[in-house]
């Protein structure tokens, strides 16, 4: 069902999603609230990812997007049952509501469970302090959606806070896990580590901050033609062990000794990468720790140029 | 695989977004013609592939009597996976799994096969790198165990060395009775330690089993009341809408109480009575489950405290089904009971005098499992004219639609004081299970980790059976024939009557 509100308010909107579940009979079992930034990015494509994510996580999602030439007001949308688990619900803030909008958003937000705050595309210089960002006990953004995606990681590992987290770090979660396997059939001491990845491609710079903040040992970073990452590998005094992955679908695992391996490693969508970034909402210590091994290596870079 | 003097440094316990892998390892598949491989294991594996939970150097070996080529297995492993997996089909998957997949053509009586068998396994340590660490998979009549494991132990897959490991997973059911069920296990464990064994009820998955666990663990709402100081009694129910379709060679002789009561429902029953574990490792959840099934007390008066039904023809649900005795391959005088009831008491502080019902039933009106926790009446009520009030319920439903239901009274708006019985409903969510892996991913992710499995182990199962088995020797010692009952019904009226002696009724599920 797909409800449309023209020119309505935060009242105006609880009214109908009360209205709704009464007639729908549906039983609140919505786990958290999502607010979606969807000014820079394709909306349908946002919506999507939304409802699929929200098929494994039930929650309340609020898609905002802005347009300010116009005469003040507030559209709306919202959408409950059928293809959708949760709810969601759309904002479109006209004129000069377009600076209010949290002030829009509180009313509606679940009580209780926890807030996400999702920016697929361009987020904001500091996320924890933005008026929307605030309201989040958990901030997702994505430099992958920046127009220059390394610019955007530096940018956040120079503005990190707790209950930040960026899909480029998402992005690297099978590559990670592929990585701690190929340790374990394989347990030798690692010396140093090439790293290969598309020029602007973030997840690459953040894998090799990772590497090094677990391994402790220096880690090169080679620019190729992608698509991503397209290869690590970790010397050892008996030889490589080698990931590579030249077609963003199918890797190699070689190893000293060792049958070489065929592992599908697949690049994944944003609804993947949602949905998992959505499993848990506690704090990640290994980005964490990650991310300040990152900008660590920026202050480096910065002191040495 | 990995040393503990030597921790891998990409590894770190507080990451829980990576996942396990296991290590490198070989799959063989017994019975790959069956429903279950096609329709659940190959999609399984698929699945596990797809979310990148399968170690690079996996094989997946088939033995079957068919003639057929590894492509031709390939080929059966693909329809299936195209028809059945969860996950969408991507070919960078097949790809890998495809790579992994072997045929051996032969019978469980042929040595030569289980040669070959041994030959193919090298081969995949060689060529796959499956690194000498083999799991066997039984999905074969409990009969055949005695054979295979025998060929398997003669050609040497089943010995331990160092570093190598070789695991078996078995499917209920567990024997028929305690003494074929010490027999099954005898041959098991002949070859294979209690630690390599995994034995699964493909009804209760883990995630159910987990569920269960935090719902009753991870809260402070539930425990003051779990007890015999607010709990009436307790009522298990598995209900199946369907009859026995064509699985009349199993079912027959076996019939619901073997079928689901010993192994499913005892095990729901733990899950629901027992205390609290140390901790939510697989051996301190094993002991107190062992505490509570050894609590267990069988009825005492088996007439009264027991029910027997078999479905007859009728229209169900809207169509004309046939009754148990007219189903394909059922003797006529077949006294195999398709409907079971027993009340069981647990003699321990927490649960004495609270009877569990339990109750597992083909062609039932609809499909359900369920465990409903019935509390007591509240002491007094200070209305006055108030008509009877049900009593209040927690209800876990298991399946489908996963969720808890709380019944409780609410006063009817504008009446004078008039209260009903209303449901607050908490579900998995709508379309959950959907992307929630099948209870066979996790499975099998668990047999080639080595997780030490939540599922049943020998001690439990040989304590359902001592639960069970002096009411299937009274059933058998009955000269008549189980009550019979329309199908699309809830059962016989001697199940009722059974409840009634108590002045309880079944709950409508």
């Amino acid at each position: 069902m797909i409800l449309t509100l023209d020119d309505t308010t935060s009242a105006g909107i609880n009214a109908q999603l009360i209205q709704a579940r009464r007639n729908q009979g549906v039983a609140s079992g919505l786990v958290f609230t999502m607010i979606v930034v969807a000014d820079t990015w394709d909306f349908d494509r946002v919506l999507r990812a939304c409802v699929d994510a929200g098929r494994e996580h039930p929650s309340r999602i609020i898609v905002i997007a802005t347009r300010t030439e116009t005469e003040t007001g507030l559209d709306a949308t919202i959408r409950m049952g059928e293809d959708v688990p949760g709810e969601v619900i759309t904002l479109l803030f006209r004129g000069e509501l377009a600076q209010h909008r949290r002030s829009t958003l509180v009313p509606l937000l679940l009580p209780d469970s926890p807030i996400v705050v999702w920016w697929p595309g361009i987020a904001p210089a500091r996320p924890g302090s933005d008026p929307i960002g605030e309201l989040g006990t958990r901030r997702i953004t994505d430099a992958m959606g920046a127009p220059d995606p390394q610019q955007a990681l530096r940018e956040r590992a120079a503005s990190h806070s707790v209950g930040d987290t960026d899909l480029t770090w998402t992005r690297l979660t099978r590559w990670r896990a592929l990585l701690v396997t190929a340790l374990d059939q394989y347990p030798a001491t690692v010396r140093s580590v090439t790293l290969s990845g598309n020029r602007d491609n973030a997840p690459a710079t953040l894998l090799a901050a990772w590497l090094a903040n677990r391994l402790a040992v220096p880690v090169e970073q080679l620019a190729s033609d992608g698509p991503g990452i397209t290869g690590v590998v970790m010397h050892t005094d008996a030889g490589d062990i080698a990931i590579t992955r030249t077609d963003g679908a199918l890797a190699q695992f070689t190893a000293p000794g060792l049958p070489c391996r065929t592992v599908a490693l697949r690049r994944r969508d944003i609804n993947d990468l949602l949905t998992e970034e959505l499993r848990r909402l506690d704090t990640d210590e290994v980005f964490e720790a990650t991310m300040e091994t990152l900008s660590e290596r920026y202050r480096r870079e910065g002191e040495g140029a | 695989m990995s040393d503990p003097d030597r921790p891998n440094p990409l590894q770190d316990l507080q990451d829980r977004r990576v996942p396990r892998i296991p290590g490198p390892c070989a799959l063989v598949l017994f019975g790959v013609t069956g429903d279950l491989s096609r329709k659940k294991l190959m999609p399984a594996l698929y699945d596990l592939a797809n979310r990148g939970l399968l170690p690079p150097g996996f094989g997946l070996v088939g033995f079957a009597r068919r003639d057929w080529a590894d492509e031709d297995f390939a080929q059966v492993v693909h329809d299936s996976v195209r028809e059945h997996s969860r996950t969408p089909f991507r070919e960078e998957t097949w790809a890998q799994l495809m790579e992994s997949i072997r045929f051996v053509q032969g019978t469980f009586d042929d040595d030569e096969a289980f040669v070959r068998l041994k030959a193919t396994l090298q081969e995949l340590d060689n060529v796959q790198g499956t690194g000498g660490n083999h799991a066997f998979y039984l999905s074969v009549p409990p009969r055949m165990f005695n054979q295979v494991i025998a060929q398997l132990t003669r050609v040497g897959l089943t010995e331990h060395s160092p570093g190598r490991w070789s695991r078996v997973v078995i499917e209920k059911p567990f024997g028929r009775d305690l003494t074929s069920a010490q027999e099954l296990e005898k041959t098991v464990s002949s070859a294979f330690p209690e630690s390599s064994v995994f034995r699964i009820d493909h009804y209760l998955g883990k995630e159910t089993v987990q569920n269960l666990l935090a719902l009753r663990f991870a809260n402070q709402l539930f425990e003051p009341i779990w007890s015999r100081t607010y709990i009436d009694h307790v009522q298990i129910t598995m209900a199946e809408d369907i009859g026995i379709g064509g699985r009349a060679g199993y079912y027959d002789g076996i019939g619901a109480a073997r079928d689901v009561i010993q192994n499913h429902l005892l095990q729901l029953l733990a899950l629901t009575a027992m205390e609290e574990p140390t901790s939510f490792t697989a051996e301190n959840l094993r002991i107190e489950k062992q505490k509570v099934l050894d609590a267990v007390r069988p009825p005492r008066d088996f007439a009264r405290d027991t029910a027997r039904g078999q479905y007859t023809g009728a229209w169900a649900g809207g169509v004309k089904v046939r009754g148990y005795l007219e189903e394909d391959g059922i003797p006529q005088d077949s006294r195999t009971e398709t409907y079971a009831a027993i009340r069981v008491d647990i003699d321990n502080r927490r649960w004495a005098g609270v009877p569990f019902y339990l109750r597992a039933a083909k062609r039932m009106p609809r499909r359900v499992t369920e465990i409903a926790l019935v509390l007591q009446p509240a002491p007094h009520l200070p209305f006055t004219d108030v008509a009877e009030l049900g009593a209040n319920a927690i209800v876990l439903r298991i399946q489908p639609d996963e969720g808890v239901t709380l019944r409780f009274g609410a006063k009817v708006p504008s009446t004078q004081m008039e209260i009903r019985e209303v449901s607050m409903d908490f579900t998995y969510g709508g379309s959950f299970t959907e992307s929630s892996p099948e209870a066979y991913e996790r499975l099998i992710i668990d047999v080639l980790l080595g997780d030490p499995p939540l599922f049943p182990q020998r001690a439990q199962v040989e304590a359902s059976w001592r639960i069970l088995d002096p009411v299937l020797d009274y059933w058998a010692s009955l000269p008549t024939t189980p009550d019979p009952y329309a199908s699309g019904t809830w059962g016989p009226e001697s199940a009722a009557a059974m409840m009634a002696a108590s002045g309880r009724t079944w709950r409508r599920p």
